[in-house]
């Protein structure tokens, strides 16, 4: 490896830019390959990326090893409510880099989560500064329209890989109409979990984070659930 | 990628900076149950210190040794080891695996 290629992979990890490392086996060259830079090899790049997993590919070169650099897994939990104290540290220990989203400070204190990065701003302005990218999951659970409504706009936005919205069928039902008026359609909102988790028969917060971080899970291993 | 693999990249770059060899050990693929996943990374300065892990610990030893020759040489070279059942039991492993892992200098 080359010391300027070992720079740049340092750079773009600190930036949180995902990167693969292409290694001919054969012969020891390596290049770098980002997203859309229409290298030769972009397609199987993607699918390692995706995949989260590196893979080898035949080439006429010789064999190409693969090596997936993914900035961290992240989780932005819009609502500093009960079931956010359970899913936050469940998430945290699952390998997320979690952050609490809520304007209203008497929820969003460090006694009610400790260890868990705050930020006490609107949703909208809270996500246009976290940047969610495809290696992060976004979950709303104030039920609060006000509050709700522009999360989910910014995340429909983003290229989250999971946005989920706690609420009853009713509510939910309420909420589609309220984005499809905002020029959202289904095509757009579908990406939305919701109500939000996987049908495990949940009742208690800590519950109810079991099945959100299973759907999460899910949703992020590509695996239907 | 997990926090350990940052660590263990930036080692690599700061033994470099601080005027040290340095080779670089990924699993580039693996069969049957191996202990650790491709992609996973050792780092190893040239008087032997080394941080990360391509195996459950038995395997390290020798891409260490592979790797002090490859400082030298500067060659890249591509090592296969098959864990055997006994090497397996002292790591707690059920069963063997095989892995295969490219070693490379840092120029």
């Amino acid at each position: 490896m080359k010391t300027d290629l070992l720079k740049q992979l340092l750079a773009d990890r600190a930036a949180q830019r995902t990167v693969v490392v292409a290694t001919n086996l054969a012969t020891g060259a390596q290049r770098l390959i980002h997203p859309g830079d229409g290298d030769p090899l972009a397609d199987e790049a993607m699918l390692a990326i995706r995949s989260d997993k590196p893979r080898t590919v035949e080439t006429s070169g010789g064999d190409v090893f693969l090596n997936v650099f993914n900035p961290p897994l992240r989780m932005i939990i819009v609502g500093a409510v009960h079931i956010a104290q359970a899913l936050a540290p469940m998430a945290a220990m699952t390998g997320y880099d979690v952050t609490i989203v809520d304007p209203r400070q008497a929820w969003a204190t460090p006694e009610r989560f400790p260890d868990i990065r705050i930020l006490d701003a609107w949703p909208d302005e809270a996500l246009a500064e976290l940047k969610p990218d495809h290696r992060t999951a976004i979950v709303t659970l104030t039920h609060d329209p006000k509050l709700d409504d522009p999360a989910l706009q910014a995340a429909l936005s983003s290229d989250a890989f999971y946005i989920g919205s706690l609420g009853s069928r009713g509510t939910h039902a309420k909420r589609i109409q309220r984005l499809e008026s905002a020029g959202f359609d289904a095509s757009r909102h579908g990406r939305i979990n919701g109500p939000v988790g996987l049908n495990i028969g949940a009742k208690s917060p800590a519950e109810i984070a079991v099945s959100i971080m299973a759907q999460v899970t899910a949703a992020l291993r590509g695996v239907a659930a | 990628m997990t926090t350990e693999t940052r660590d263990i990249l930036q080692s690599a770059a700061d033994w470099q900076a601080a005027g040290r060899k340095v080779a670089i050990a990924t699993v580039v693929s693996t069969w049957g149950s191996a202990p650790r996943p491709a992609g996973s990374q050792l780092a190893i300065a040239e008087n032997g210190d080394f941080v990360g892990s391509v195996s459950g610990g038995c395997v390290e030893g020798a891409v260490v040794a592979e790797a002090l020759e490859i400082m030298r040489s500067g060659t890249p070279k591509q090592l296969d080891f098959g864990v055997s059942n006994d090497e397996a039991w002292e790591v707690g492993l059920a069963c063997g695996g095989k892995i295969s892992v490219f070693v490379e200098r840092l120029d």
